[in-house]
């Protein structure tokens, strides 16, 4: 049983390595996934910009 | 003669109409709830609802509903501009051409959008980020033209000058960027769906599972941008004004 046991262990071992591949695995979907990723990324960053010039006017006013 | 003067007038009018009603319609809320409600649909069954199953494509087909929204919104806020580049030629009002240039800096934003989800979709189906594909290298030439806008307008330092200088390139850049992007990929062998004298979408859209995603995504996406743009222009009059009293 444990000699079983271990052969399957190293049968695993044994299967071809699979490499920086997370992307390609479950039907690519990871891709899908980053790019909205990439989307709201860049949204985030977009919107900050846009905050800090509505932030300058806000000050200038005050001022 | 006198019948088709009346069917031009008739169309100037209801254009007429049209245009003030969205004018009215700009500053309200319901369309802006209506953007968030589609843009979150599509999130949601973008990633649920079925979709036909394609080698080397698999799942990432998907990204139709992520990735084109994209262009369809650069596109929507890109003929804004040109709109509003037309009307300050005409009126030579400064509101006009803020309203131009800030349609062009969002439109700029979903440009970037849309070239990096594209990239990384390219990696994963065609194996490279960038694989000299001609709809990609096109993209990459009209995204330049609009960057020459923004840097032009900004290089000269009389205001009616440069704002006019600019509206008269955005009339001219806009075309080529259409050219450039929707036509002549489609002229020559792309990697893109589309070329070779193919409809565009035809491959995909047959599939009415997709339709009933890509095309809220495409609605939403668009009004997003036209709403952000309003937003920045909002500023952009506030900065004017308040430089026009200093």
């Amino acid at each position: 049983m444990l000699v079983l046991s271990f052969a399957t262990a190293f049968a695993q071992q044994a299967q071809p390595v699979e490499m920086a591949d997370a992307l390609r695995s479950s039907g690519k979907i990871y891709v899908v996934v980053g790019t909205i990723v990439i989307i709201f990324t860049g949204l985030a960053i977009y919107l900050f910009t846009i905050d800090r010039r509505l932030k300058k006017i806000e000050k200038d006013q005050q001022a | 003669m006198e019948l088709i003067n009346k069917i031009g007038d008739r169309i100037f009018a209801i254009g007429l109409a049209f245009y003030r009603f969205l004018q009215r319609q700009m500053t309200k809320l319901w369309w802006k709830v209506l953007v968030v409600i589609f843009i979150f649909y599509t999130l949601i069954a973008g990633f649920l609802l079925g979709v036909p199953h394609k080698a080397i494509l698999n799942e990432t087909i998907r990204n139709l509903y992520f990735h084109v929204p994209m262009w369809m919104g650069m596109l929507s806020v890109f003929v804004m501009s040109v709109f509003y580049s037309v009307k300050y030629l005409r009126n030579g009002k400064p509101k006009d051409d803020l309203a131009a240039v800030e349609c062009v800096n969002t439109g700029l934003f979903f440009y970037a959008m849309g070239l990096l989800t594209g990239m990384l979709w390219a990696k994963y189906t065609w194996g490279e980020f960038w694989s000299g594909d001609p709809k990609q290298n096109s993209a990459a030439i009209a995204f330049l033209l609009y960057c020459a806008y923004i840097v032009l307008r900004n290089s000269i330092d009389e205001e009616q000058k440069s704002a006019k200088i600019a509206a008269i390139y955005n009339l001219f850049a806009f075309p080529i960027m259409i050219v450039l992007i929707f036509v002549l990929p489609r002229m020559t062998d792309s990697l893109h769906p589309g070329s070779g004298g193919n409809p565009a979408f035809g491959k995909y859209d047959l599939d009415g599972r997709m339709r009933a995603v890509f095309y809220p995504a495409m609605l939403g996406w668009s009004f997003l941008a036209v709403w952000i743009a309003t937003i920045r222009y909002r500023i952009r009059l506030i900065e004017y004004k308040k430089n026009e009293i200093n």
